[in-house]
């Protein structure tokens, strides 16, 4: 990566971190101010505000685990999510995205929050408790009856489109 | 300064530029990993450095990392033993550091310190010779190095400094030693490695799970570095030049990508299909892309038919009303402009390009001798051909791709929670639709999984399905017999007078027809319900079963039109026979009258001329007539039964009795089966009427074009999902063998027409032959070279064709076996894989079963005491005892280790059983290792 594109990314993203709300931030950002976005401003970013997951994404990157995001932060989430990362840093963040309840483990009540998110509740509470537990039979090879991230790594780098799926252009 | 002492130095930093190359890479990887280590030692550490630095007499002022240098150096000169010009250049860095800050300063200093930068890590090594003490503070310092490297600002400033400081004297150095000699090969190359080391650290930097603050720091200390000292060996050409290379890989990524998207902006209706593909699910999908594929194919055939005949015809040929054929008879021409003859497609219609009795029979036509006969019987016969091909080739490459549809990854479930979600998705219309395709192949894998996991009575279910199957053979007998009876009744009628019979008895064949095509296929799936398969098998049953009784449908129609065929053919032959006599008497009275031979044909207007019925033209006629009626019929049912309906249905709601959303009439669901079915045999309809009424296939394309817009509108305006939306098969080969069964079928006709009925005397492009491929024979003999006319005579030979015939069969035989050998092959793979994943399972999750053989051991061996063992006979309690005891015993002691080996190798092929079930969780009565015979005998269940 050349030196000029990383600083132009950065510059860009500088201004859509700052055109969320110009007067939060200040366009002179060299002594880096403590400044932070909420999160009701960043899940209303274009990129983000038909996701289903958009809280968690925030939730994830900010450093507060609130969704009030510094500058940095918000460069890291675009970072993970562009095309250039690499698949086990995405898979990292795809885990921690999908552990609601932060307990390094996916378990039952993740992969149902997760699957009740994607389908907006549409399916019965019969068919999400199948999907859960086929999820848990075939991804789980240690049998504790929750995904760690090894196994979730395991299952994600097999997957063929978790790649040009898990990313956001801006 | 001595050249000596320069070369000596040189030696040495070679040696490292070795030593690094072996090292470096795994030292910058591991480097994070250890920094975080570090960093609870970091109190400690400063508290030791602060003993150590006592013990130093030197620098205590200055920045750790400089320090570090200096310490090192010590250790080198030792190490290369020379011990005073160690000494002598220890001083000197010293000197160095404090003039570096002050800015002036020698290269050979420069060179030292350089050389330690890069050989952090190579000194390690080489303070094997060092104090042991020397070597404890180097190793401090190394780590503190590396802890000053992780977060801590101030440190990494200071180290930042220390770079910069290096880099800016060494380009100063440049400027100074203008008599030196530059830098020397080694060191030239170690800083190339350290300057590629660098680089990459840049460019993986993204993959670095750091935070941003850490990242944007060490990126910047890098860049800088790199900077500096790319500038340093004249590389700073290489440096645009690699900028400009990630530039361009850039532009080409961004340009593939966009490319990407204007190729699946260009796939026609893709996004159509997509949409009712996320509501409806891929099996209704799979018609649409079903219907566009057709689409494609007739878009083909037309341009052949339109390029090849219909153009040449209109442009060339003579126009309207020149010659008999070209022109409306005078009876007719009354009534050939009103809309209900045209509706009928008689008046102009009927002598119109669209017809195969417009053609004129001149071997050549125009400017350009176009050959339109020989390019028409050549076209019509290439559509079939480029047909067959075509699709036979789609179902090669379909079943490449290969599965029935359902899913074998091993992730299945997995990769649909999380990668089904595009984080691309920014527009909340796509939204919606993502979200309705996720769920509803949510919905298509869950059917998949509970038809896996169904639990039936084998016997119960077979009984059931032969009784279905005999049921519906019975329907099918029946209808065909009722055809067949209605058929031959209609030609008895057909003898009488048409006035004496009723309405009835004229239409009854269509009545018989339609009344089955309504009452069949809704009884058909009534008896599935028996058979209680898979959707989506069951869809192929369906399929299978109307097209049968479809073909019924396409008897009659044949056999009406061969009849009719035959009824023209003997009324032609009188009325040649007629116009010939008027013909030649024409000519006698000519010849007699005016005593000449010269005679003119006779002047009569084209509109008055007697003319044969022409067969083919009335068979296009027929088969348009079908065409038009079925699109009618088509979209009136869809009008009707479709719109009508859900539109009742839904206001009607709000003044009814009952919930007529949830209650009878209900939405309806798209007729999967019917629809692609009649697809099909339209289709048919248009290979075998190709020939005759060459405008047909532009009337299909239209046909299609509309069905395409207006199918989709109807779907998703007016249906619902089907209730068990299930997954398509992949492979659309079941639709296409059917195609080809039809493409077979309606291929027969037409060439049995070709071959061996006489084509017209007075229309069509075949006129005045015998037979219509006499065309071919006539232009092989005239046009072609004569050594073409043997080979094609010997060609036709068949001795030659008999045996040409057998190899194809052969390699038919030799292919469809080494297809099978490589099937074979491919499910002992998959076994395997799902063989070696349950492994991996089990070994991972070992806490009570320690060995997997034992506890199938355990499972066997109540069995196997029931056959003769190959040692001694045990009562059953020993066997329960040793089978507590197989567990803890290794097998390979003596005695009854080799028993239990020997079992072992039988037990092979059991364990092997209870793959198709993920093993769960080892709970339960089989958790602990001393169970009795009575629980082994079921192993796992």
């Amino acid at each position: 990566m050349g030196n000029k594109q990383t600083i132009f990314t950065a510059q860009q993203l500088f201004y859509r971190y700052r055109d969320l709300a110009p007067q939060l931030v200040p366009l002179d950002y060299t002594n880096h101010p403590d400044v932070k976005l909420p999160y009701e401003l960043i899940g209303s970013m274009p990129e983000l505000k038909d996701n289903p997951f958009r809280q968690r994404i925030a939730e994830v990157f900010s450093e507060d685990g609130q969704g009030n995001m510094t500058l940095d932060d918000f460069l890291d989430m675009f970072s993970v999510l562009s095309e250039m990362a690499p698949r086990d840093l995405k898979a990292y963040y795809a885990f921690k995205i999908y552990d609601f309840n932060n307990d390094d483990f996916l378990c039952k009540s993740d992969l149902e929050k997760t699957l009740n998110k994607l389908t907006r509740n549409e399916l019965t509470e019969e068919e999400v408790r199948m999907v859960c537990e086929k999820v848990i039979d075939e991804a789980d090879l240690d049998n504790d009856g929750r995904l760690s991230l090894e196994d979730f790594q395991h299952m994600i780098v097999r997957a063929p489109d978790f790649l040009s799926t898990f990313h956001i252009r801006i | 300064m001595p050249p000596k002492k320069k070369s000596s130095s040189i030696i040495e930093v070679e040696n490292v530029g070795i030593d690094v190359d072996a090292e470096f890479d795994s030292d910058s990887e591991d480097e994070a990993r250890r920094r975080s280590r570090n960093r609870k030692a970091k109190v400690k550490r400063k508290a030791k450095r602060v003993s150590d630095d006592d013990d130093e007499e030197e620098e205590e002022e200055d920045e750790k990392p400089s320090k570090r240098r200096g310490q090192r150096r010590r250790t080198k000169p030792q190490d290369s033993d020379e011990d005073d010009e160690g000494d002598k250049k220890s001083v000197a860095s010293k000197a160095s550091k404090v003039s570096g800050k002050k800015g002036a300063k020698t290269s050979r200093k420069e060179e030292s310190e350089e050389e330690d930068e890069e050989d952090e890590r190579v000194s390690k090594k080489k303070r094997g010779k060092a104090a042991s003490k020397k070597e404890k503070e180097e190793q401090n310092n190394d780590k503190k190095g590396k802890a000053s490297g992780k977060d801590g600002d101030n440190k990494d400033k200071k180290k930042k400094k220390n770079a910069k400081l290096t880099s800016s004297s060494s380009s100063s150095s440049e400027n100074d030693d203008d008599d030196e000699d530059s830098l020397s090969e080694g060191e030239i190359a170690a800083l190339m490695e350290q300057v590629e080391e660098k680089k990459k650290l840049i460019s993986t930097i993204r993959s670095k799970p750091w935070r941003m603050k850490k990242r944007l720091l060490v990126l910047k200390e890098a860049q800088q570095f790199v900077e500096k000292f790319e500038g340093a060996l004249g590389k700073g050409k290489g440096r645009r030049l690699y900028a400009f290379k990630v530039m361009m890989t850039k532009k080409l990524i961004k340009f593939n990508r966009d490319f990407e998207n204007f190729k699946t902006a260009c796939i026609p209706w893709e996004r159509k299909i997509k949409e009712v593909e996320s509501h409806f699910g891929s099996s209704v999908a799979s018609y649409f892309l079903f219907l566009r594929w057709m689409y494609g194919l007739n878009l083909i055939l037309f341009g052949f038919m339109f390029g090849l005949v219909v153009l040449p015809e209109v442009l060339m040929g003579l126009p309207y009303g020149s010659i008999p054929r070209k022109t409306v008879p005078r009876d007719e021409q009354d009534t050939a402009m009103d809309y209900s003859v045209l509706s009928d497609f008689g008046g102009y219609c009927k002598y119109s390009v669209l017809f195969y009795g417009f053609y004129n029979s001149d071997r050549t036509i125009g400017v350009l001798k176009f050959r339109l006969p020989l390019s028409y019987l050549l076209t019509s016969v290439g559509i079939f051909g480029y047909s067959l091909l075509v699709v036979i080739r789609t179902m090669a490459r379909n079943a490449n791709e290969g599965g029935d549809g359902g899913d074998e990854g091993e992730f299945n479930f997995s990769w649909k929670m999380f990668t089904s979600w595009d984080y691309l998705i920014g527009n909340p219309e796509t939204a919606d639709n993502k979200y309705a395709s996720i769920t509803t192949s949510f919905k298509e894998s869950i059917v998949d999984e509970q038809e896996n996991q169904k639990d039936e009575n084998i016997h119960l279910r077979r009984f059931l399905r032969i009784s279905a199957n005999v049921l519906i053979l019975c329907c099918l007998g029946g209808s065909g017999y009722l055809i067949y009876f209605v058929v031959k009744r209609s030609q008895d009628f057909a003898k009488m007078d048409p006035k004496k019979l009723t309405w009835l008895q004229n239409n009854e064949v269509e009545f018989v027809m339609s009344l089955l095509g309504l009452v069949c296929p809704p009884l058909f799936e009534t008896i599935a319900e028996l058979e209680d398969y898979h959707p989506r098998i069951a869809l192929k049953w369906q399929l299978g079963r109307i097209f049968a009784l479809f073909l019924g449908n396409l008897y009659t129609f044949l056999f009406a039109l061969f009849d009719e065929v035959t009824a023209k053919l003997e009324t032609e032959k009188s009325i040649k026979n007629a116009t010939e006599w008027a013909l030649s008497e024409y000519y006698a009275n000519y010849t007699s009258f005016y005593n000449t031979t010269d005679v003119p044909p006779p002047n009569v207007n084209p509109a008055d001329v007697i003319r044969g019925p022409c067969w083919e033209s009335a068979v296009g006629r027929e088969f348009v007539k079908l065409i038009v009626s079925d699109v009618q019929v088509t979209y009136l049912t869809i009008l009707i039964g479709d719109f009508a309906r859900a539109v009742i249905v839904r206001f009607l709601n709000y003044c009814w009795c009952w919930d007529l959303e949830a209650g009878f009439p209900s939405y309806g669901e798209f007729d999967i089966s019917g629809n692609v079915l009649g697809l099909i045999f339209n289709q048919g309809m248009i290979w075998m009427g190709a020939f005759y009424a060459p405008g047909l296939v532009g009337m299909n394309v239209l046909r299609l074009l509309s069905s395409m817009y207006y199918q989709c509108w109807a779907v998703m305006a007016c249906n619902v999902p089907h209730e068990r939306v299930f997954k398509a098969s992949r492979s659309n080969n079941f639709y296409m063998g059917l195609l080809l069964l039809i493409l077979f079928l309606s291929m027969l006709p037409v060439v049995y027409s070709m071959m061996t009925l006489s084509p017209s005397f007075d229309c069509g492009p075949f006129s005045g032959q015998e037979k219509m491929y006499d065309v071919v024979i006539e232009t092989i003999d005239q046009d072609l070279p004569a050594f073409m006319g043997t080979i094609f005579s010997y060609a036709s030979n068949p001795g030659l064709i008999m045996p040409a015939i057998l190899l194809m069969m052969l390699a038919i035989y030799y292919l469809n076996t080494v297809s099978k050998g490589y099937q074979q092959a491919n499910t002992d793979l998959k076994k395997k894989m799902q063989l070696a994943r349950d492994d991996e399972k089990n070994r991972r999750n070992n806490k009570d079963s320690t060995n997997q053989v034992m506890k199938d051991l355990e499972d066997l061996l109540p069995n196997k005491s029931l056959i003769p063992p190959p040692a001694e006979e045990e009562p059953p309690p020993e066997v329960v005892e040793k089978s507590s005891k197989s567990t803890k015993m290794k097998p390979g002691t003596a005695g009854k280790g080799v028993n239990v080996q020997k079992e072992v190798s039988l037990a092979a092929p059991n364990p092997r059983r209870p793959v198709t079930r993920a093993p769960g969780p080892r709970g339960g009565p089989q958790a602990g290792p001393g169970r009795g015979r009575g629980q082994g005998a079921s192993p796992r269940r």
